[in-house]
């Protein structure tokens, strides 16, 4: 269970954004791909703990999670994989490692006043 | 009056200090031409013993140095110290993975340009470990003939993250029945192309071969830095 440090991460990265902008954080918004290796709901509960006593306390947390997409070099296009446990193209069945989504773990918004 | 909430685009990376120092350890890992190689896997796959006997085999041909990581005790250190080669335990505490600072901080009293290889146990975790680069060249995944052939589809995020993956104790496949075909199979539907090793360190088989390969990788490394220097200078 590592969604704590990165909780704790995420804090003190919305933190430096919320400090040099001078403003105040009411929402997060992060975009979550399935090989960050980090569960949404572990971090939801983390993100709490981790904004304790600090600027953000109530703040809430609203996860995007992404679907894994890879290039296909047969088809030469990008596809959505259905599953995480089978990294071939979904119309022609090519096995490919090239992944152009999913590895994400990236705050992409603040809602502030 | 409060004003109305608004939302503001950023970029930002949660992991960007990780991140940072896990290029700056690459760096110095380029600088120095050291090759690096993380292992990471589930508790008692047979890190530290694979450790052990490749620190031993390799000593005689290359200047190793290794960091273990564990939450707590120095026993991988100590066992490792068998081999002869410079061993650093670092101790989480409670934490689940290494990150590269911890890297960086246990590395700070030893000389770079004086190690070919370096090799780094990371906590065994199989969920953890996946989301923290550490500056390495190659990560290594171990897999245990003991652990059943769907690890790989149970676990795909840390076998996407590595490079490479080792069947380790394959002394024991036979005794539980370990099925050496469907685990290539789970392995190649989670990491297309991934190279395979199997090795025993009970018996020592593997062992030369994935030494080759790590020589070979060192040696890939060493050109790839003396043409960069090279192309610098013109």
């Amino acid at each position: 269970m590592h969604e704590l440090s990165i909780a704790v991460s995420m804090v003190s990265v919305v933190q430096e954004e919320a400090r040099r902008h001078q403003f105040c954080v009411s929402a997060v918004h992060l975009r979550l791909g399935p090989l960050s290796g980090v569960d949404k709901h572990a971090l939801l509960s983390a993100y709490l703990m981790a904004c304790y006593d600090t600027p953000l306390e109530n703040s809430r947390l609203i996860i995007d999670e992404v679907p894994i997409v890879i290039y296909c070099s047969t088809c030469q296009a990008k596809r959505t994989l259905p599953s995480i446990q089978r990294f071939c193209c979904p119309e022609c069945a090519t096995p490919t490692s090239q992944v152009v989504q999913g590895r994400e773990l990236e705050v992409v918004g603040l809602e502030v006043e | 009056m409060n004003q109305m909430p608004r939302l503001l685009e950023v970029r930002r990376n949660v992991l960007q200090s990780n991140d940072i120092v896990a290029k700056r350890l690459r760096a110095h890992f380029y600088a120095a031409g050291t090759f690096v190689i993380s292992l990471v896997s589930s508790p008692g796959s047979g890190k530290t013993s694979f450790l052990e006997k490749i620190l031993t085999l390799m000593n005689k041909d290359y200047r190793l140095a290794a960091l273990v990581g564990d939450l707590a005790t120095e026993n991988d250190a100590l066992r490792l110290a068998r081999s002869d080669v410079p061993v650093k335990q670092i101790t989480t505490g409670t934490l689940c993975h290494l990150e590269a600072a911890m890297v960086e901080a246990a590395l700070e009293s030893w000389n770079l340009d004086a190690l070919d290889l370096l090799f780094i146990e990371n906590v065994g975790n199989l969920v953890c470990p996946s989301s923290y680069d550490l500056g390495e060249d190659l990560r290594a995944v171990l897999l245990s003939v003991t652990e059943g052939e769907d690890k790989p589809l149970k676990y795909p995020t840390i076998f996407n993250s590595a490079d490479i993956a080792l069947i380790t104790k394959m002394d024991l496949a036979e005794a539980v029945e370990f099925d050496e075909d469907a685990t290539n199979v789970n392995i190649q539907a989670v990491r297309p192309g991934m190279k395979t090793f199997t090795v025993s360190s009970k018996t020592g088989d593997g062992l030369d071969l994935f030494a080759k390969y790590l020589g070979s990788r060192r040696a890939d490394k060493l050109r790839d830095i003396r043409r960069e220097t090279k192309v610098t200078r013109q």
